[in-house]
């Protein structure tokens, strides 16, 4: 029999308010097993502890219950508490009587019974308990960085820094990602090139990082500490260690009719190419899409042409097996597709383009060398309409755009309306808005200033329609200010488009078992006091994978998940969490179903010799659990028929048990 | 009438013991009477031509038994195995209860198998059966010969046969047959259409008869856990008799949850039952409420297959929806 504790927490006024802690206190000293229960006002606090404490001694405590807030907030307080007295710490059991209490009840009488009913099942439970111990397992120490933009850069440049090795796996040829297709950045207009390439050349140049372009992971299994990961790494058809990046053979190649993805089709590139000027690796690439060579066999100029000798139309894709202790999600975002967004004419008209195709159109080493001309014709527009949340805070139901604030685009709208008039300031700019949302460092001040000093055209309303008419488009929108409707014959008009995750996200997530959001955004495991982290451990969420965010965020968040893989890596143990799953292999009938339920793969099956009851030998298949991979869960203690499977800590009989106590 | 006689099932069975394939035969041993048919092991040919029954009275499912046999033996068990018994067969294997490699499967069609029950409350003083085809002549000590069709004399799961293809096996004698598009789930319906008060009502009377014998647990070819639950002291639910009318029905309620999703629908815990409770309704339940919410799913169909309740899809129903239906239903 135990002999346990109760401690009913008054939260201040939080619990006492609404639960007649005294009550509680004496109600459950009556029931089995409780030789001491006490009432304090911060069970929390220092002296509440102590209070802990001295009972267990005094008393011979075998087992606590502490009447409070959530397990979340303060069982791993308490379980340290009863450490501290010399208990196991798993023989603590929490009874929330606050958020699911005190909270949600108005009525002391009812409050004051339902905080009784729910510590008569923590004793019941605690009545049950078995002191339980976490195994240890080894972490390697190195890190993968999933996704090279500048999340995955920065990221891996601080956990370089910290001195562990860091692989970066990019799928494109070279990393960058989409800050290197911007042109200037807010709220300081600096060039994004600028500062993006000398942290890309950083991180090639870095001893603890190797960046693995062209590349994909294909599987990942193990547990934090103990990744075992495949890596793919796509057959580029040029020896990246021969080439020197000259760029001969992208200037001879024949085939000059393919769309350039880095100019989003704007304009074309070879099939042998590399993406842009400050390209790392800097190494040049076939798209065998396109490649004549690769696809009928004739050709060959660029191996032809290439001094180094660097081509090879026979390579294949490579498999590269590595084991990593932290994996960082660093998958990014894309501008959602505008198929659906027929009134504004997106795909009838070349002269409506994206707000990323815009940042090509202005860019220096873009199509047009910097100069904003018209993609139809090439004039210069003297008329651009800028429309927001195009696919933006849509309604729930709409099913062609997202629900969310894509964040960014108020920033780089009041950018391109700037930049524009400061460049050309005979164009008339109109920006089509519901809110304008700018709150961050200068963001405001930035915003004003595209009002005030560069006189860009601020409406509040959406635009209805785009039509093109001759060699303009009809702009029909609603001034909801002025309440009226407007009619503007643009030369150009930009659609600030919602962003999404790559779709490389969600096949990662369920490689990593990692969570998502209904949007295919990474979960973090609380969205407030873990924002970094998921919630399977050892994984980590670094930029706009994560939510829509902004390079000054993604850069900060890029460091926060550094910091929380370096602080895995220094480690050279971790203790595991002792409430994983066991199975009694003397009932285990082998069927699988466990294995099948499994969201973490830390069930196999092993072929054991037993002792049989009438002294035979025999071998059977029986399930085993690794409780290094095991996070808990508990789906297969219900999957069992047999009931073989049963979780530590949280074992059929305490759950029935505290449903027997709650029943009664 | 069954369309393979007892001699092709000898004759096959003596050949393959005798070529050494097989060393040991699973079928139907005949008994007192000849509708009393029971599981049969047989070692050689005298045995089997001692022993050994095939016709409208070789009801038990064989494939359970393969657990014990595929044991006790270095060499292959010879079993014999009607298409719905096949399905078994493959969930055996998907649990990986037994060796495939050690068993080997003759498929033979069937037509159908009386009912012994249906037959007594025909008939009494049964001296003999004879199956006319479509009518059945039931020879009786005091009432002399007594003719009727064929199909009253068959069980619901006859009645209602989901399929006549074997979908496993490593010889076939005789026709294959089809998947049949049966209406096993009429009576299911009918049920779901009472209101809470009659189905509980309905269920009381039929599982108030229960005595707790565990024959419907023992003959189940999903129930083959190294120990059964209700057997477990751990459990906290092991009991024998039933205690009162609450338990009675939990019994084969956890009975039903436990073999969701892997029950066959072969229908043997009916067959056994002696108190006559259509324990099948339960399971057809299950497996009607799966195929609603996440898209046909016959267990047993392939080996290796994945059940509804062990996998997960996007396309698979919310719980809301789940909830929705069972509120629908009260």
């Amino acid at each position: 029999m135990q002999r346990i504790g109760v401690f009913v927490c008054w939260c201040g006024s939080n619990i006492a308010g609404t639960v007649d802690v005294e009550a509680v206190a004496a109600a459950l000293r009556n029931e089995p097993g409780v030789v001491f229960s006490t009432t304090y006002q911060y069970m929390c606090s220092q002296a509440g502890q102590d209070t802990i404490r001295a009972a267990i001694a005094e008393h011979n405590l075998t087992g606590v219950v502490v009447a409070s807030c959530s397990p979340r907030m303060h069982e791993a307080t308490f379980r340290k508490t009863v450490a501290a007295a010399g208990l196991n710490p798993y023989m603590v059991e929490i009874a929330n009587i606050r958020e699911q209490c005190s909270w949600i009840h108005k009525d002391m009488a009812t409050g004051t019974e339902k905080a009784i009913i729910l510590g008569k099942a923590a004793v019941a439970k605690v009545n049950l308990n078995a002191p339980l111990t976490p195994g240890e397992s080894p972490v390697t120490k190195r890190a993968l960085v999933i996704g090279g933009g500048i999340a995955g850069i920065q990221t891996a440049l601080d956990i370089a820094d910290a001195g562990f090795p860091v692989d970066i796996v990019e799928t494109k040829p070279t990393i960058g990602g989409k800050m290197a297709q911007l042109d200037k950045t807010f709220p300081t207009l600096d060039c994004a090139a600028c500062i993006l390439t000398p942290k890309m050349v950083d991180a090639a140049q870095h001893e603890n990082i190797r960046i693995i372009s062209y590349a994909e992971v294909t599987e990942v299994k193990g547990f934090v500490g103990n990744f075992d990961v495949t890596i793919k790494k796509k057959a580029r058809f040029v020896k990246e260690d021969i080439c020197t990046g000259c760029g001969l053979c992208t200037e001879k190649c024949p085939q000059k009719n393919v769309p350039n993805e880095f100019n989003l089709g704007m304009d074309n590139r070879r099939a042998i190419y590399i993406p842009f000027a400050q390209a790392v690796p800097k190494v040049a690439t076939i798209d065998p899409n396109y490649c004549t060579k690769l696809k009928t066999g004739k050709c060959g100029v660029c191996a032809k042409v290439c001094t180094a000798g660097a081509i090879d139309y026979e390579a294949k894709d490579e498999y590269i097996y590595e084991k990593y202790g932290a994996i960082v999600a660093a998958t990014g975002f894309n501008p959602i597709s505008l198929e659906k967004f027929d009134e504004f004419a997106y795909n009838s008209s070349k002269d409506v383009i994206t707000s990323l195709e815009f940042e090509r159109l202005t860019n220096a080493a873009g199509p047009t060398a910097g100069k904003l001309l018209r993609p139809s014709d090439g004039e210069h527009p003297h008329t651009i309409v800028f429309v927001q949340c195009v696919g933006s805070r849509c309604d729930a139901c709409s099913e062609k755009g997202k629900e969310y604030c894509s964040k960014i685009c108020c920033m780089y709208t009041a950018k391109h309306a700037m930049l524009t008039r400061d460049k050309y300031p005979d164009t008339e700019v109109y920006v089509f808005y519901i809110d304008v949302r700018t709150p961050g460092k200068n963001f405001d001040e930035f915003y004003r200033r595209a009002v005030e000093e560069y006189g860009v055209k601020y409406v509040k309303g959406m635009v209805g329609k785009v039509s093109p008419v001759g060699n303009k488009l009809k702009v029909q929108a609603s001034d909801l200010i002025a309440n009226k409707q407007m009619v503007i014959d643009a030369d150009l008009v930009v659609l600030a488009a919602a962003i999404e995750p790559d779709k490389s996200a969600r096949p990662l997530a369920t490689m990593l078992t990692a969570s998502m959001d209904t949007n295919d955004f990474f979960t973090e495991a609380h969205p407030k006091l873990r924002p970094v982290e998921s919630p399977t451990a050892g994984v980590f969420l670094s930029g706009a994978c994560q939510g829509p965010k902004d390079i000054p965020e993604t850069v900060a968040q890029a460091g926060a998940a550094a910091s929380k893989v370096i602080g895995l890596l220094v480690k050279d143990k971790l203790k595991g969490n002792p409430c994983v799953a066991q199975s009694d292999e003397l009932m285990c009938n082998g069927c699988s179903s466990c294995e099948r339920v499994c969201p973490y793969g830390a069930i196999t099956y092993i072929e054991k010799e037993f002792r049989m009851e009438d002294k035979s030998t025999r071998v059977r298949r029986v399930a085993s659990v690794n409780p290094a991979v095991c996070q808990g869960c508990g789906a297969c203690t219900v999957a069992c028929p047999s009931g073989a499977m049963d979780l530590n800590g949280f074992k059929n009989s305490q759950i029935m048990a505290e449903v027997d106590a709650i029943c009664k | 009438m069954q369309a393979i006689t007892r001699e092709v099932l000898t004759a096959k069975a003596a050949a393959l013991l005798s070529d050494g394939t097989v060393d040991r035969v699973l079928g139907w041993k005949k008994g007192e009477f000849g509708y009393d048919v029971t599981p049969g092991v047989f070692i050689d040919a005298q045995q089997i031509e001692k022993d050994f029954e095939w016709g409208d009275f070789c009801a038990p499912n064989l494939s359970k038994y393969l657990l014990a046999e595929t044991k006790k033996t270095g060499a292959k068990v010879l079993v014999f195995l009607k298409p719905c018994d096949t399905y078994s067969f493959n969930q055996l294997l998907t649990e990986h209860r037994f060796d495939r490699e050690k068993v080997y499967v003759v498929g033979i069609p069937c037509e159908g198998m009386l009912s012994e029950n249906l037959i007594k409350a025909k008939a009494e003083g049964i001296a003999s059966v004879t199956d006319n085809g479509d009518t059945v002549t039931i020879a009786t000590l005091y009432d002399g010969d007594i003719t009727v069709p064929r199909n009253e004399l068959l069980p619901d799961r006859c009645i209602n046969c989901k399929s006549k293809k074997h979908v496993a096996y490593d010889e076939l004698l005789g026709d294959e047959g089809e998947v049949i598009d049966s209406a096993r789930f009429d009576e299911v319906e009918r049920i779901e259409k009472m209101t809470p008060d009659e189905r509980f009502e309905f269920w009381q009377g039929e599982l108030s008869r229960c005595i707790r014998c565990n024959a419907c647990r023992d003959v189940c070819p999903a129930c083959t856990c190294e120990k059964c639950v209700f057997d477990n002291p751990k459990s906290g639910i092991e009991s024998k008799a039933p205690s009162d009318s609450f338990e009675e029905k939990m019994f084969h309620i956890i009975r039903a949850f436990h073999v969701a999703g892997r029950c066959t629908d072969c229908g043997e815990c009916s067959r056994v039952c002696p108190q006559n409770i259509p324990l099948h309704l339960l399971n057809r339940k299950f497996i009607k409420d799966f195929d609603d919410l996440y898209g046909e799913y016959q267990a047993g169909e392939e080996v290796g297959s994945r059940a509804p309740l062990v996998n997960f899809d996007f396309d698979d129903a919310e719980p809301a929806e789940a909830m929705e239906r069972g509120e629908g239903d009260a």
